[in-house]
């Protein structure tokens, strides 16, 4: 069996992760967004996953106890070691595209933080209080959206649906629950996530229902992230974020 | 004769009236008479700053996703937000003026309306984020703190409120310089590089001299403007010298020197065919700035679309 604090280093660098590569995606609607007001909405939400991201890297870092800093985590790593779900790294799209994984992705996380505050590790619990607050703003915004855009013209009503069709199979990896979480779930650290997923299922469709869109019909889910195996488009991702750490390795900026 | 007086004589009476208030150093307010050419010269200032705050996203937005740490990129993810949102301010401010965005908008994709030049430079390296937030902010301040005294309320409150946020990103702009210039030898060449590359077109910013400036003379009874041109330069050079020096950057002007008698800095001639040259149009990406503007703008377009359309379902539901 693994050790405590390396099991928790994994898993901190897993919410890390999500938190970054979506952050990523999110900022790369500046200057782009369909309203100013919206592009600084964007804008925003990305600000909070930066400073989640910073917080579970920094925890990670200091668990794992070789003297790397949150950048290092962030910024070092290949694309076999990052650890995000699929589904938020998947491409901005059009907007409709950015709001379906933002509703997947925001009402998840809702759920899951209100849980993960009760962690016994007073970190992890401390750091999905803080998260909790910023992610029902996020969700807020995203079934907004949902609502407007499924409910708004007929061309935003089939944008909307296709987005989430075309998403929904990146949604399973969401309540899978590997050897890390289940550890750490005996020792009422992790979150039982399998147990959160009727209650997203239920407000998503109560959502989709307002916004007179259907739920997407069941596929094979894909799954691969927790082990390292990502799409094709992380890498890309990092090439872009990672130039200036791999093309000046010595310098500090 | 006295038909035709009865006409003439309130204008005159308003504009006289107008003179002696602003003389007097007040704000003029929307609802305050005021003459047409006052009205249509703030309504292109400020929509051209707007505009500019909105365009200078680009240049900046060029590097968050290849921003070097995690601290970087939210500090450069904030900064451009806060031009963001310069830019809604003072588009609400320009609406007091009876201008709604969406004609500004219309007028800067057009063509008609301008933004700052400084933003058809590209911004190549990281360093041109550190010099961007230092000279350009830099300059841009000089010449807001003296607008935080323009006569025109709304674009006067706009600037106090502006001003605040845009000394920091002076100082973070600065920061990221200093931090490279501290740093290896590859960083100190990007820094000076983008000093180069960045100075004079910063130097531009302020317009051209006092003489050849366009709209300069009612500006200034009105007070609209209340420095000249040159004298915000030479503010924004005697500042800027000294803080590149602090850091170990050089000035790309041989001829810049201090001098004594006058107690500023004397530097050599801007290039102002390169000047007009970037205004017309033929800067290397005015193009590129304006389409990518008009992308954004129409690819928004099914999304504010959709807005509305559910707005009016909302409304007729509960009617
Ligand atoms: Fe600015
Ligand atoms: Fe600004
Ligand atoms: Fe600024």
């Amino acid at each position: 069996m693994a050790d405590l604090n390396e099991l928790k280093y994994t898993y901190s660098l897993r919410l890390g992760d999500d938190a970054w590569i979506l952050s990523h995606r999110l900022s790369e609607w500046c200057s782009n967004g369909p309203f100013l007001e919206e592009d600084l909405a964007l804008t925003n939400l990305a600000l909070d996953l930066i400073g989640r991201a910073q917080g579970f890297y920094k925890y990670a870092a200091e668990l794992e106890g070789k003297g790397k800093t949150e950048d290092d985590l962030a910024y070092r790593r290949n694309e076999r070691q990052y650890f995000n779900h699929l589904l938020v790294e998947m491409p901005n799209g059009n907007f409709a595209d950015t709001i379906a994984r933002q509703l997947y992705v925001s009402v998840f996380e809702y759920y899951f933080f209100n849980e993960l505050k009760n962690s016994s590790d007073e970190t992890f619990a401390a750091l999905a209080a803080k998260t909790l607050k910023e992610v029902k703003y996020h969700m807020a915004h995203a079934v907004d959206w949902t609502i407007r855009l499924g409910d708004g013209t007929e061309e935003s009503h089939w944008k909307m649906q296709r987005a989430l069709d075309s998403l929904w199979m990146y949604t399973g990896e969401l309540f899978e629950m590997d050897e890390v979480d289940n550890e750490l779930l005996q020792q009422c650290i992790a979150v039982d996530v399998i147990a959160l997923k009727a209650k997203w299922q239920e407000h998503i469709e109560r959502v989709l229902k307002q916004a007179t869109l259907k739920q997407a019909e069941d596929a094979y889910m894909q799954t691969g992230s927790r082990k390292g195996i990502h799409t094709e488009h992380l890498g890309h991702m990092l090439g872009d974020m990672q130039y200036l750490q791999r093309a000046y390795p010595d310098a500090k900026w | 004769m006295d038909h035709q007086n009865t006409v003439v004589r309130p204008n005159e009476e308003r504009l006289s009236k107008f003179e002696e208030h602003v003389g007097e150093g007040k704000a003029v307010e929307p609802r305050d008479w005021m003459p047409e050419e006052y009205r249509s010269h703030l309504v292109r200032q400020m929509s051209q700053h707007a505009h500019s705050e909105v365009i200078g996203m680009q240049p900046e937005g060029n590097w968050i996703t290849r921003a070097p740490s995690i601290r970087a990129k939210q500090i450069l993810l904030a900064k451009i937000q806060d031009e963001g949102g310069h830019g809604l301010y003072l588009y609400s401010a320009a609406e007091t003026l009876g201008i709604s965005r969406v004609e500004m908008i219309e007028q800067l994709q057009t063509g008609k309306a301008k933004y700052s030049n400084i933003f058809n430079y590209p911004s190549l390296t990281w360093a041109d984020i550190g010099a961007i937030g230092w000279l350009v902010d830099g300059a841009a301040i000089v010449n807001q703190v003296s607008l935080q005294r323009t006569s025109y309320g709304p674009y006067s409150r706009a600037m106090v409120r502006i001003c605040k946020e845009e000394s920091f990103h002076q100082r973070q702009g600065y920061e990221i310089m200093a931090n490279m210039m501290n740093g290896t030898a590859d960083q100190k060449e990007m820094a000076q590089d983008a000093m180069n590359r960045w100075w004079w077109p910063s130097l531009m910013m302020f317009g051209p001299h006092d003489g050849e400036s366009p709209h300069s003379a009612n500006a200034f009874k009105w007070k609209i403007k209340r420095h000249s041109n040159d004298e915000l330069r030479q503010k924004f050079i005697d500042k800027t010298v000294q803080q590149a020096e602090v850091i170990g950057l050089t000035i790309p002007d041989p001829d810049l020197k201090w001098n004594e008698e006058k107690g500023h800095y004397d530097h050599g001639e801007i290039d102002w065919d390169e000047f007009y040259r970037v205004i017309r149009g033929n800067g290397p990406l005015n193009k590129q700035r304006i389409a990518h503007h008009v992308k954004a703008h129409e690819e928004g377009a099914w999304v504010r679309e959709a807005a509305e359309a559910y707005k009016t379902k909302q409304a007729q539901k509960y009617n």
